[in-house]
Parts: C-alpha cells; structure tokens; sequence
C-alpha cells in the first residue's frame, strides 16, 4: 500500500504505528478527531481565499481593480480583516436574548462545515461514507436556516426582525425544490447501481452516487434536476440575487445588522463556504465528482478533478451574484411555488417512467442515458412554454387594467394624448 | 458504519470549537471593553430607538411555513422509494405516483386559495 493509490490508509498506518502505545478504541478515535481537524480546517481556510477571489472577480466585472494592496495580488486581504475583526469590542445589543444572540454564529457555521464530513473528494479520500448522505446535507443545511433565523430574532432588532422573518419565507421554501430535486440523481444512482451489478450500493450516500456516474455525469442525464438544485441551494445560500435577508438597500444588513466583530466574520464565513459547499455538492451530484482520467488508480488526481468541478460551479454562483439584480419577493416566491416545485415534481415523476420504460438492465446504459435526456427536454421545453404563456397572459391582465384607468392629467399616456398640444411643455 | 457515526458526532464537536475560538478570543481577551447605554442600544437609522421589536407581524410569512411542512414531511418518503427504485417492479410507480399526486393537490388547493399570492 502505497501513498499514490491510498493516501488515507498510508497515513493512518503511519500514524498507527507511531502511536502503537495508545491502547485500541482510544487510538481510532484519535486518528478520527485528527481526520476531522483536516478536514475542518480546510474547510474553514477555504474562505480565506474564495473570499478574496470573489472580491477581485466582481471587481472585474464592476471595472474596477479590487483589494491588491495586502500580499502578493491582494491574497492576505482576508486575513487582514480577519485580524481587524477581532481586535472589535464585544457588543450584545440591550434586551437582546444573549444565550441566542451568541449561539447563532456559531450554529450557522457548524451547520456549513459538517456538511463537509460527507463530501467524497475522491475514490477513497472522504470523512464519513453515511448511508443516508444526502438526507445529512438536507438535514444539516436546514440547521443553518434555524441559525440565521434565531440570530435575527434574539437581536432586538426591527430591521433583524424583517430580515428573519424574510429568512423563515425564503430560505424555508426554497428548500423543497432542493430537497425534490435531490431525489432524482439518488433514482438514477439506484437503478443504474442494479443494471451494472454493483453490490454493497447505498444510493443515498454520495460517495456511491459519485461511483454510480462512472460513465455519464447526471448533469447530462437529468438537467432539469440539475438546474432547479442549483438555482434552489443558490437560493439558500442567501446570496445575491436571493439576497433578501440582508438586503442592504431595504434593511440594511438584515438578520446581522446587530452583529460585529468576529460574530459578524462568522457569519461571513458561513455565507462563502456555504457558497463554494453549493459547489461542491453540484459537482457531487451532477458533475460526476472526483471522476476523470486516472482518478481512480491516483486519488489525489481525482481530489484535483473534485475541486476544479466545485471551483467551476462556484465561479458560475459568483457571475451570477455579480450579474443579477436583487430579486423581488413575491417573485421570489412565484418562481418558487409555481415554477420550481411543479418543475420538480415532474422531473421525478418522467425519470421514474422512462428509467423504467428504458431499463437500463435491458437496453444499457447509454440508451437509457438518451432516453432520460430526451424526456428532460421535452419537460424542460413543455415548462418554458406554460411559463412564457402564464407571462403573457398576466402582461395582458396588466395592460387592460391599464387601459380601463381613466386619462389622468400626469398619466402614463400624457404624451400620447391628443388632448395636449404638443407645445404645452 | 458505525464509524461514520462517530466520525460525524466527532465533527460536530470539532465545528463548535472552530467558530467558537476566535469569538471567545476577541470578546474576553483581544477586545476592548468600553460599554455604555448608547453604544449598546440597538440601531435604529440613527434614531434614538423606541417601541417594542417582538411584535405581531405580517401573517402571509406564517402561511408559507405551513406550506412548507406539508411539503416537506411528504417529500422525507420519496427517498425511501429512491433508495428502492431499483428493485421496485413497475407496479409500484403508480403508488408513487397516486401519492404525489395527492400531495400535489395540496398545492393546487392552496394555489386556488390565492395564499400562494404575495399582498
């Protein structure tokens, strides 16, 4: 066993015989806890420079230059505000409910990185292989909403307030088209698993729904799914353009408008990891993971493979945060309740169909991938159409309404009204 | 498997400490520690603050959480039948089938109902 084909198991072996006189159950659980101190730490690095790519990147499409003054290229930047933040006076607002206000950063970053301890970076480079992964990410990541929403509640605070309670309506119900769009790639992992013969399959877990994209990443096999997961988890991020809770031009900084300091900083660090997150687990479930040339004999070839497909991902969430307006509430949850979910609903609903119409076990894989990429354009297609028609048809509700208001003096029609001579202005 | 389990109980323990360090870091020790009635009064636009925070709010908030739970205990199920997709004959795609179907309606009821409309 050697370093390139299994690093984990080479580390560990070297650290078992090191420590050879800890006795047993004590070791293992040592080797774990040094495991998850990796893991986190590179999780809780990771920030540090996705936020100082993120900021140079939107400078660039702002045209302007963008933090370079700090290290080489501006790369300390981060740690220099980091530093800053913690040399703020502690401040817990009057009335505040201290035990809430203080717990809530520290929540909604636990609840970002121990979505970590699942990701598989490569075939046998992961934290834990659960059974249920992909219900630990919903489960998880549902604990960073009750975070935000504690922390606007317990800041005494009216604008928090709002921002909470815009928490308690997006980030809620953007949860369903995610949690159903989920649903899709652990189907086709499922039935792709029993047609390849692969035993000791967990569907569910994600480091065999990597496995199970060995030949077509599920991107091909079911964008649909893809997009509504990726639109839905952007949207629990938080960020722009679904930035509500903490629109800066209507309540100012929304649900941590009260914190400062290094509560504020962990805020922040929830936000962009939670962002490079969402890119990683589309790189997970769609993108095909750590799959690629050579992946499996050299795994850290396939963790390169993992993160370039997370970066990729995550560039996109960054263009799009760069690109798009803030989005307007009740379009937030028009789009949501009566585009996504039905959406998702009938993705589920044509890949149970055709995967079993087609079945992979009888016509192979690559017939059956065609099929399923087909029915998910004729859906994506049917979708477009039914929303660009409903669009027309709320246009022209709108312009009749329009047209049956009587002719005001400032109206919106003053120019174009003969009543006027054109040399009254 | 059971590994797992402790590798992520484990991870759990090791996230709180984490973000937990700095805060007690900057808030005991790095920090300064000049309080005073002003300075810890909640910010209110520059105003001095007034009025109780805790009020009764806008209802429509709370009809989306209810929409949601009725959402999201019926979609826990599906991942059962995900996981069994495989070896499920034909049969059972019309369960799944009737019983999206039946929590589709919900949505439909609510949708007719208008709540679905932001006012």
């Amino acid at each position: 066993m050697d370093f390139f084909s299994d690093p984990i198991a080479f580390i560990a072996n070297l650290l078992r015989t090191w420590l050879a006189f800890i006795p047993e159950p004590w070791l293992s659980l040592l080797l774990m806890t040094f495991g998850v101190v990796v893991v986190g730490s590179a999780a809780l690095v990771l920030p540090l420079f996705t936020i100082w790519l993120e900021r140079r990147v939107i400078a660039r499409m702002q045209d302007r230059i963008g933090p370079n003054r700090v290290g080489y290229q501006g790369l300390l930047q981060t740690i220099a505000d980091a530093i800053k933040l913690m040399t703020k006076e502690d401040i817990t607002p009057l009335g505040a409910d201290k035990v809430v206000y203080n717990l809530a950063p520290i929540l909604v970053v636990i609840s970002v990185i121990t979505m970590w301890a699942v990701l598989p970076f490569a075939v046998n480079i992961y934290g834990a292989d659960l059974n249920i992964g992909v219900l630990y990410i919903v489960a998880v990541g549902s604990l960073g909403t009750l975070a935000i929403m504690l922390g606007g509640w317990a800041s005494n605070n009216k604008y928090a307030l709002l921002g909470a309670f815009r928490t308690v309506a997006q980030l809620v119900c953007y949860e369903v088209p995610m949690i159903l769009s989920m649903v899709v790639p652990v189907l086709i992992a499922s039935s792709w698993a029993l047609a390849q013969g692969q035993t000791d399959f967990n569907p569910m877990s994600l480091k065999d729904i990597v496995v199970a994209q060995q030949s077509v990443p599920f991107l091909l096999v079911a964008p649909v799914a893809a997009l509504i997961f990726f639109i839905s988890s952007v949207a629990e991020t938080g960020r722009a353009p679904f930035d509500l809770l903490e629109a800066e031009s209507e309540i100012v900084a929304g649900f941590n408008i009260e914190y400062s300091g290094m509560k504020f900083g962990m805020f922040m660090v929830a936000e962009f990891l939670h962002a490079f997150t969402v890119g990683a687990l589309v790189a997970t479930l769609f993108l095909g993971g750590w799959h690629g040339p050579w992946a499996t004999q050299y795994p850290l070839l396939g963790m390169v493979y993992f993160l370039a497909k997370s970066f990729a991902a995550y560039f996109l969430i960054v263009l799009m945060r760069a690109a798009l307006p803030r989005i307007r509430i009740d379009h937030l949850f028009e789009i949501n309740w009566k585009f996504l979910v039905p959406l998702a609903v009938a993705a589920i609903v044509v890949t149970m169909v055709v995967n079993k119409l087609v079945d992979p076990a009888v016509v192979g894989l690559g017939w059956n991938a065609l099929a399923l990429f087909a029915s998910n354009l004729v859906v994506a297609w049917v979708a477009f159409n039914w929303a660009s028609a409903q669009a027309r048809w709320l246009r022209r509700q709108e312009e009749a309404k329009l047209q049956a208001l009587p002719d005001l003096p400032g109206g919106h029609d003053e120019a174009h009204s003969p009543a006027q001579p054109a040399g009254a202005h | 498997m059971q590994e797992s389990w402790v590798f992520v109980g484990i991870f759990f323990l090791i996230a709180a400490v984490f973000p937990a360090a700095p805060i007690i870091l900057q808030s005991l020790i790095l920090g300064p520690k000049k309080n005073n009635p002003v300075k810890n009064s909640t910010y209110e636009c520059g105003i001095e603050t007034f009025g109780d925070t805790w009020v009764q709010f806008k209802m429509q908030y709370y009809i989306f959480t209810l929409v949601f739970v009725v959402f999201d205990v019926g979609m826990m199920f599906l991942f059962p039948f995900a996981v069994a997709y495989g070896q499920a004959p034909a049969f059972t795609l019309l369960v799944v089938i009737g019983f999206l179907a039946i929590i589709c309606s919900a949505l439909v009821y609510v949708w007719r109902k208008g709540a679905l409309r932001w006012v």
